[in-house]
């Protein structure tokens, strides 16, 4: 498979997933496809990474940093809370695979393989969770210079 | 005001705010939100020195400095991010003087009696292209086979799902059964159509009841520092995680996939 191709196929689907996770936690509708957006975006982060070769860790990372500050954008836009956005996206993210595979292990009776398995688990869902602290952090400090310009250029 | 005047006043606000409360839980927003979103309506509303305290599990607020303290228990949480934004948005209005008080618990009651939500069917739609587009791009190796399985087995589970959770009071009963269905479902299938490989139908279809939103909610509370809300909606997922692990791990030991 040529990989115009497989990007291709990775962006529709993200945007679809995405958009379909939404439906069933009843998103609003008016912010559904920014949804859908927010989860190509962070999704394509992710799986370039990975291609590239930057491991587990650092692209979920990213791609929770990149979904963060999306819903941040997007919710001055829409003027909606940041969960609404930032949940559907995450789902291509959440480690469906290792979690699956942990209880297959552990069902044949593998329990070495079943703990590395969870153990991938919780890096991913840490890695997750670090990259979603780091954009509110980010925008926190970005807001606090804006309002110490502000005030400077009030002074003078 | 009289005395008795505003003691009606303040029990009106009360109502107001607990029931706006209630709401966002159950649709399932952040800690820190909620108590936002209660506290500006009070201040909205006049009152100096409004206090809250929110818990998956129950409110607590006061006005004026505990003269009057009431709490309400919250005992069903259900995933409708709408009602959310629906709060949050007649909240901002009423900050802007958009709406009055009266409008206010007028539209907050109507939004509590008529929840909205999108029809079944769509909701079905969605769990459908969900399973089967996550497989693949989980999978990585874009085998069409089990395409449009994920579908079926994600679409049965799900509204099995959506259908058993109005019978039972237990909790995490209906993620188990569900995913006791789709383990059948899957390897039913995987008997009729050899080519087809169960991992990846199950990691697909479970993908529609994984608890994302839970932990993620759980995650921002524990960082804006409301920790008791965090570890109990961590817990609550870790257990949502198990049930469904448990009822596909029984499925694959009993059928023998």
């Amino acid at each position: 498979m040529p990989f115009w191709l497989e990007i291709l196929i990775n962006i529709i689907f993200s945007y679809v997933a995405s958009v379909g996770f939404a439906l069933t936690i009843n998103v609003p509708h008016r912010v559904l496809n920014l949804a859908g957006v927010s989860g190509i975006i962070g999704w394509m982060t992710y799986w370039l990474l990975a291609k590239a070769g930057s491991g587990r860790m650092l692209s979920n990372l990213m791609g929770a940093f990149i979904i963060g500050i999306m819903g941040l954008i997007f919710a001055r836009i829409k003027k909606a809370p940041v969960t609404v956005f930032n949940i559907p996206a995450l789902v291509p993210l959440v480690p469906g695979v290792p979690a699956y595979q942990a209880v297959r292990s552990l069902v044949n009776g593998d329990v070495d393989a079943g703990e590395a398995a969870i153990l991938r688990v919780a890096v991913v869902t840490c890695s997750i969770a670090l990259g979603i602290l780091l954009s509110t952090m980010f925008t926190e400090m970005l807001n606090r210079t804006r309002k110490v310009y502000k005030n400077k250029r009030k002074r003078i | 005001m009289t005395n008795k005047e505003s003691e009606k006043f303040y029990q009106e606000i009360l109502d107001i705010c607990l029931t706006a409360g209630r709401l966002m839980i159950e649709g399932g927003s952040e800690m820190y939100r909620v108590e936002d979103t209660m506290l500006r309506i009070a201040r909205n509303a006049g009152i100096d020195d409004p206090r809250v305290f929110a818990t998956p599990t129950g409110i607590f607020m006061s006005l004026d400095g505990g003269d009057m303290m009431q709490m309400k228990q919250i005992r069903d949480r259900n995933i409708n991010l709408e009602l959310v934004d629906r709060v949050n948005d007649l909240s901002r209005q009423f900050a802007t003087k958009k709406i009055n008080l009266t409008q206010l618990r007028q539209a907050i009651l109507d939004v509590a009696t008529n929840t909205p939500a999108f029809p079944l069917w769509l909701q079905a739609v969605g769990a459908a292209t969900l399973s089967a587009t996550l497989m693949v791009l989980f999978m990585d190796d874009y085998d069409w086979v089990d395409f449009p399985a994920a579908a079926v087995v994600g679409v049965l589970g799900y509204v099995f799902y959506v259908y058993f959770k109005r019978y039972t009071k237990v909790r995490f009963l209906s993620e188990l059964v569900s995913a006791m269905l789709m383990g059948m479902a899957a390897i039913g299938i995987h008997f009729m159509f050899p080519q087809t490989i169960v991992d990846n139908i199950l990691i697909g279809a479970l993908m529609t009841l994984v608890p994302g939103l839970a932990l993620t909610n759980a995650l921002r509370d524990l960082f804006m520092g409301d920790l008791l809300s965090g570890v109990v909606r961590m817990f609550e997922a870790t257990l949502t995680a198990l049930a469904l692990g448990g009822g596909v791990a029984i499925m694959i030991k009993f059928l023998g996939a």
